[in-house]
């Protein structure tokens, strides 16, 4: 269990000042210039040894992304677009840090964007966090105010400006380069790669995307360094980390803990357990809607990190672990996340936009009793079709609760589907 | 040059080729529904998939720029699997209404379903419906059939120009529209539904008209304007059905006018199928000895210099060059080809011709144009200057009215004192175009059909010359004369202008109106005052019955561009043959035809008897007509006449787009185009929209 002295978001449940006093207290600016003298190397070295991968969902190297940013600012600026369009069901850590942690974000936003030499960094915020939006605007005119940004921030002579950009809530806005099409003012459509947003991004120019919470840890992995996080965890998966933990637990919550934490001791210890116990689960979605879900079995040894839900055929994804026992009727549960992602699909390219709708009325029907057992097999092979054909990465994430489901609940959907009668295809 | 391997194929393609490209160069075809070589890449319909070894993903190959020592495979089980995915997912939504769909025969889903569709629907749901778009009188849509490539926005946003069309919604409702539900308001808006790979966009014109493959198909070029679109014209039996865009990448790429395309219904209305002769103030339907009788009385011992001709703007070059040979054995000098009163010197074949040919239009790093409106006199110019403008880097100013171009320009002035000004380095252009390496001047109607034209040919030759228009050291020649008249440039070649002592055609027009000339003889004339023509006896030799019919003592019928075999020069000075497409209607004939044979009614027999002999007579007339299809560079010289200038402002010559020539205004679909776009807009009040 993480050690209170390691944790990094102290103000996680806003009992403390959010203002710039009690950040000030919780030892955010505490020496922001000496972090920025380090110079960029240093910085990007320190975060690449700090073995941080990024806490959006993919879990790519948070350094290695800095260091694909050119070296020189050439004709064209560079931009940070830090990515607070936290929709993906489940998920509520972003906005626990920008409600009550602000200055994090925003002394983070300070060092990354000069280790990649970005005078600005937009702060893409979804259009429904209202109260965070005010939050943290009220955090970056505090920042102004006391010059830790603007012209010269922290006294350090770097010009950095902070914008925020609130969305108007698609889900798809927060893959990375559509948000940058939505925050350019087009519609956010994903781009296709390559070019990739370090070359060409917001406005054609040098762009990394990142998200909050990866942000809002780097000043703390300098300050502390790298080794104090890369100590954190499991190889390759260090650090800390925020779990949301929802759905039928005892006490839903929002907690950071140490990377690898088993996920049954995450759940007893922080979210008082299982509803009815733990024999009562049923199934574990553990990182966000689009990740396959875990069974009983596998929910009771598997630790929490990339590489561990990988090796299950799940994944880490943003760290949202909702839970769900017996009386759950998991197929339900699952048509429903399938309509989610055919409601959010751009409908740019073919196989998401017709397959996510394909797949979801399927769904339905399995679930309502109407689908033959043969069906099951097609349901497959369709969300196959769509799985890795799409443009960006809603395709997967639509199909692979789907086959997550087929895989561990298979006997359960076949035995819904007994006596459906088969329907004719047009 | 990276080297790269395509299905073991070892291959080594130009840096900042795509995959695709790649793969069409070794005669690979990959199948694709959005990708169009001629717009950006969208890579949103999938069929492109290719495997790339060591990528974790399989790539859109219409993206994917190629890399050194890349692995592709294009033909294995699992791409082909991906293939079917894609097609299966493109037709699950799609209707099977194919039997009664414009676009079945020639559609791409159709075709590609051939290779990469299942023999069976797995789709047990519903379909999806999606309401049908209004986009004007020119394009039909039935848009539950679309597969949201977005070509046509592509289309209409990079290279039309306009931003009325879109995808809105998302997800499974995206629907593609245009803005607010209104027409399409471009002039190259129909290449949309060549664009178009399924049948959500047709054209309205010919909806439920025919099939393809019960069309015969004949390759001709277009002559509703001077820049000589290739075109292919699908007819049935002796009818025009459609006209449809031909791949020149010198002239039209592949694109045409709404006009090029649309006119073709004009064809099929107001035609003159049988001579006619006027009796008692009315015409009467003749025999051709009839008519050829009456000429011959009029013409009969008559002076030359009471006799004259005028070739209209459609007029073909054997006709011409007929009826100027005609002329000559009547003893007239009194012929002009420019309807329009142009003041174009035609004795320096540089000052009458677009130099730089429309690809050059690409090369070009800064442009003025002189009393013009391009996208109105030749849309498809206008879309290649477009295209340059995108390309960045491109100064344009223009002298003229301050039109909306598609692009971004500086407007410099409106009369031939601010053309001046650019001479004299007093308009901060001149220095533009000094600093220009290869600049550009294109002059239009406008400037050169008035009173002054010769004089602002002057001062255009004079700007070419002093700001480097013209550099023969590097082979550059941006000194371009845009015309409107797909016959101009071949009526100035064969020296279709009065000859020693003749009149040009305002004269002409005087001259009969006070009978000094007592015989007119029309080639398709109808854009001069045939009302102020006076007691002259007037033959009019043409297809429609149009403003030089109506007022014609006898009506020789001719034939329409569609219907004879005949030979154009653009305004590059292309020498391009039409050919027929569809025999003309009723006693129509070849136009040359009725020329030889009343020169052999009148006893002045010319010397050709067959289509050899009258081409003969055209390379005899001028050697350009043995350059086909090619523009050839013509010497720079001295041209025009210093002279004072006026104060009038440029005004373009067309004021309607959608109708300039007897066919366009015989055509109902221009009829509607103008009540859409011209007479809507006219009768907008505050309250509209």
């Amino acid at each position: 269990m993480l050690k209170d002295q390691d944790r990094i978001f102290r103000n996680i449940y806003g009992l403390e000042d959010v203002g710039l006093t009690g950040a000030r207290a919780r030892g955010v600016w505490d020496g922001t210039k000496a972090l920025v003298d380090l110079g960029r190397e240093t910085i990007i070295e320190n975060v690449k040894a700090s073995g941080l991968r990024g806490r959006g969902g993919a879990g790519f190297s948070t350094g290695m992304k800095w260091s694909f940013m050119p070296k020189d600012v050439g004709e064209r600026p560079h931009y940070l677009v830090i990515n607070a369009d936290e929709s993906e069901p489940g998920t509520c850590k972003d906005r626990e840090i920008m409600r009550n942690d602000p200055h994090k974000l925003i002394e983070g936003a300070l060092i990354a964007s000069f280790a990649m030499q970005a005078n600005a960094a937009y702060c893409y915020v979804r259009g429904e966090f209202f109260r965070e939006t005010e939050a943290l605007q009220r955090a970056v005119d505090e920042a102004y105010e006391n010059e830790l940004i603007g012209d010269n921030a922290c006294g350090t002579g770097f010009k950095f400006d902070f914008y925020i950009h609130r969305g108007m809530g698609a889900y798809i806005c927060g893959e990375e380069s559509a948000m940058i099409e939505s925050l350019e003012g087009k519609k956010g459509q994903p781009r296709m790669k390559p070019p990739f947003p370090a070359n060409v991004g917001a406005w054609g120019c040098p762009t990394t995307v990142n998200n909050v919470e990866s942000i809002a840890v780097v000043p703390d992995i300098l300050r502390r360094g790298a080794d104090w996080f890369a100590a954190l965890g499991r190889p390759n998966n260090t650090g800390t980390k925020l779990f949301n933990i929802s759905g039928h637990v005892n006490k839903p919550c929002t907690v950071e803990e140490e990377m690898g934490i088993p996920l049954k001791e995450l759940i007893e210890k922080h979210a008082g357990g299982v509803r009815g116990g733990w024999d009562n689960l049923l199934a574990i979605i553990p990182g966000g809607a689009s990740v396959p879900l875990l069974t009983k079995e596998m929910s009771s040894t598997v630790l929490m990190d990339f590489d561990s839900l990988r090796e299950v055929r799940s994944g880490l994804g943003t760290a949202a672990v909702m839970v769900m026992d017996q009386s759950t009727d998991v197929i339900r549960a699952i048509t429903r996340l399938s309509r989610f992602y055919m409601h959010e699909s751009c409908g740019q390219c073919t196989p998401c936009r017709e397959g996510s709708g394909w797949m979801w009325r399927m769904m339905e029907r399995i679930c309502a009793g109407d689908a033959t057992p043969a069906e099951i097999d097609l349901l497959e092979e369709v969300t196959k079709q769509v799985e890795g054909h799409t443009i960006c990465a809603l395709g997967d994430a639509a199909a692979w609760p789907i086959q997550g489901l087929i895989r561990h609940f298979r006997p359960l959907m076949e035995e819904r589907g007994r006596g459906a009668q088969p329907v004719a295809a047009e | 040059m990276p080297k790269l391997t395509i299905d073991g194929n070892e291959v080594e393609v130009d840096a900042g080729l795509t995959v695709l490209q790649a793969c069409e160069q070794i005669g690979i075809e990959i199948p694709r529904f959005c990708y169009h070589e001629r717009l950006s890449i969208a890579g949103n319909c999938r069929m492109c998939l290719v495997a790339l070894e060591r990528a974790p993903k399989p790539v859109a190959s219409c993206a994917m720029p190629v890399g050194e020592g890349m692995v592709i495979h294009t033909n294995t089980p699992e791409v082909h699997k991906m293939r079917k995915g894609v097609m299966e997912f493109l037709l699950i939504n799609h209707p099977l209404d194919c039997p009664i769909c414009d676009q079945g025969g020639e559609c791409d889903l159709q075709d590609q379903a051939m290779g990469y569709g299942l023999d069976h629907s797995r789709y047990k749901e519903n379909k999806r419906a999606v309401e049908d778009k209004e986009m004007g009188p020119l394009i039909e849509t039935v848009m539950t059939r679309c597969i949201h490539c977005t070509r046509c926005v592509r289309f209409t946003t990079e290279i039309a120009g306009i931003t009325d069309m879109g995808m809105l919604g998302r997800g499974e409702h995206a629907e593609i529209t245009s803005y607010l539900e209104k027409a399409v308001d471009s002039e190259l808006s129909g290449n949309v539904i060549d664009l178009c790979p399924v049948g959500a966009l047709t054209s309205k014109p010919y909806a439920f008209v025919a099939r393809p493959w019960e069309l015969k198909k004949t390759e001709t070029v277009d002559v509703m304007d001077a820049v000589g679109s290739n075109i292919r014209v699908d007819a049935r039996g002796s009818e025009v059905m459609r006209v449809l865009p031909r791949l020149n990448e010198d002239v039209n790429e592949e694109w045409i006018s709404d006009k090029t395309r649309f006119a073709c219904d004009g064809l099929r209305r107001q035609r003159l199928d049988r001579p006619y002769i006027r009796e008692n103030g009315k015409l009467v339907p003749a025999s051709w000895d009839d008519a050829f009788a009456l000429i011959e009385s009029k013409v009969d011992g008559l002076d030359g210099s009471k006799i004259a001709a005028i070739a209209g703007d459609q007029a073909d070059s054997e006709a011409m060059v007929s009826l100027k040979a005609l002329m000559i054995n009547l003893g007239s000098a009194n012929i002009d080809c420019r309807q329009d009163g142009s003041q174009i010197d035609p004795s320096t074949r540089a000052a009458y011709i677009f130099n730089s040919e429309i690809a050059g239009i690409e090369q070009a790093d800064a442009l003025l144009i002189v009393g013009s409106n391009p996208r109105l006199e030749a849309a498809i110019i206008n879309a290649r200057i477009r295209k340059r403008f995108m390309a960045g880097k491109f100064p344009i100013g223009v002298i003229g009215e301050a039109a909306d171009l598609r692009y971004d320009y500086e407007h410099l002035g409106t009369c031939p004192a601010d053309l001046k000004a650019v001479l004299d380095a007093k308009s901060a252009f001149g220095k533009i175009l000094k600093d220009a390496t290869r600049p550009m001047i294109i002059i239009g109607q406008g400037a050169l059909a008035r009173e002054d034209g010769a004089a602002i040919q002057a001062l255009t030759h004079q700007i070419a010359e002093a700001y480097g228009v013209v550099d023969t050291n590097k082979g550059w020649n941006g000194y371009n004369v845009l015309h409107t008249a797909a016959s101009r440039v071949a009526g100035l070649d064969i020296g279709f202008v009065p000859g020693e002592g003749g009149l040009a055609t305002h004269d002409i027009v005087a001259a009969a109106g006070n009978g000094d000339v007592e015989v007119v003889y029309l080639l398709g004339a109808d854009e001069i005052d045939t009302q102020a023509l006076g007691n002259a006896f007037v033959v009019y030799q043409g297809h429609h019955g149009d403003n030089g019919a109506h007022r014609a003592d006898v009506i020789l019928p001719g034939a329409a561009y569609t219907e004879k075999n005949a030979t154009w020069v653009n305004t590059e000075g292309r020498v391009q043959l039409g050919r027929l497409a569809a025999f003309p209607p009723g006693d129509a004939r070849e136009d040359w035809t009725i020329i030889r044979a009343l020169s052999d009614v009148l006893g002045k027999s010319i010397p050709c008897n067959d289509l050899r002999g009258v081409r003969s007579m055209l390379v005899n007339a001028n050697t350009n007509f043995m350059n086909i299809d090619i523009a050839v560079d013509a010497k720079w010289g001295s041209f025009g006449v210093a002279g004072d200038v006026t104060d009038a402002p440029f005004t373009s010559p067309i004021d309607n787009f959608y109708m300039t020539d007897p066919i366009s205004r015989a055509s109902e679909t221009m009829a509607k185009c103008t009540e859409t776009f011209l007479e809507a807009q006219e009768k907008a009040t505050g309250t509209h929209g």
